[in-house]
């Protein structure tokens, strides 16, 4: 292939990527980040922090998190400690599509600024859509749509920082719906071996059933724990399925 | 001075840097990782586990003004909504719109 055709191959999928923004998950994203602003505004956020804050972190419990800890008074290393806690997710997250998002050849520095735009949002896409991209063009595919969906989710808030307080809060609870009731479908239906759902299931017991038990550890233990439950089951089952097939030889 | 920028600080420092250290940490183990090794089956399975932590408790313990609706109405909006996308051939669009439309009738029938 010729340098000019691959530039605009590139560009092909640059752009592909980038239209993903017109999806129902980037839409979905975008509406709870309108939920986000006036989370931010209520709690005494300026307009220049809310969206310098969406830029930086791009993970909606995060800043979440990161607002109630700096609104109780809590000092800078709690604040610290407990957004950290809550990020950890964000290894296997990341470490779950690198694999399918390099090439050999893709320098690390380039999947370090990309992996800041994986959050809940953008691992869905990817790990939805990545097959379906020739593998040289993955990385630029997912930073069309990863760098365009943050640059819009932080224009949303500049935008509609001070609007949303002037929407009746029944609105503001049923559009807070919209993002668990979108993972629910979207992660399942995206799942592709028998592990994934093994481990959706895990996951959705013992989220609230540890929130109980530990809450400040509950997300990490039911991921570790819930997901290598999950992990074993599906060997056991996958070692059966191996051992029977050699039986019936 | 300092004391103006305060909160930008706190959040490169408490923000930015404690949630991006740890996608830092996700590229340098995922690029050791080969696509269909045993190893990676098991950081799905815990990454999609934590995700779904994460979205089961929004359901049942949401913050903002859900958090005074009823917990049933919730479940069982999220659930029958789930089990009928499930029956109609897991198309997305079917599994957001029908959960909505229970919690927003359910809201209305209970005079949220």
């Amino acid at each position: 292939m010729s340098p000019a055709s691959d530039d605009r191959s590139a560009f092909f999928w640059f752009f592909t990527g980038m239209r993903g923004l017109l999806s129902l998950p980037a839409l979905i994203l975008l509406i709870s980040i309108v939920g986000f602003s006036a989370f931010a505004l209520e709690s005494g956020l300026t307009r220049a922090e809310a969206v310098f804050m969406s830029f930086a972190i791009w993970a909606l419990p995060a800043q979440v998190i990161l607002i109630g800890t700096m609104a109780s008074g809590a000092n800078i290393a709690a604040c610290f400690l407990a957004v950290t806690l809550s990020s950890i997710r964000m290894t296997p997250m990341v470490a779950s599509v690198i694999p399918e998002m390099r090439t050999r050849r893709t320098p690390i520095w380039l999947l370090l600024i990309l992996s800041h735009f994986i959050a809940i949002t953008s691992w869905v896409f990817a790990i939805t859509t990545l097959r379906n991209v020739p593998r040289e063009y993955r990385a630029i595919y997912f930073a069309g749509f990863g760098v365009t969906l943050t640059l819009t989710g932080t224009l949303v808030v500049a935008v509609f920082y001070d609007i949303v307080s002037a929407f009746p809060p029944a609105v503001a609870g049923v559009l807070f719906f919209l993002t668990p009731v979108y993972f629910n479908a979207s992660i399942w239906a995206s799942a592709r071996q028998p592990v994934v759902r093994i481990a959706f299931v895990m996951g959705v017991v013992l989220g609230p059933t540890l929130a109980l038990i530990t809450p400040k550890f509950d997300v990490l233990c039911a991921g570790l724990g819930g997901g290598t439950i999950a992990y074993l089951v599906d060997r056991i089952r996958r070692d059966r399925l191996r051992a029977g097939k050699g039986g019936r030889r | 001075m300092i004391a103006e920028y305060w909160t930008f600080i706190v959040i490169v420092i408490a923000g930015f840097l404690a949630t991006d250290i740890w996608r830092w940490l996700g590229v340098f183990t995922g690029n050791r990782l080969d696509e269909d090794s045993e190893a990676l089956y098991w950081v799905r399975a815990v990454a999609t586990a934590l995700v779904m932590a994460v979205t089961a408790k929004l359901i049942v313990f949401p913050n903002g003004t859900l958090a005074g609706s009823p917990l049933w109405l919730r479940l069982g909006a999220a659930g029958i909504g789930f089990a009928v996308f499930l029956a109609t051939g897991r198309r997305v669009a079917v599994g957001v719109a029908v959960p909505m439309a229970l919690l927003v009738a359910g809201l209305w029938w209970v005079g949220f």
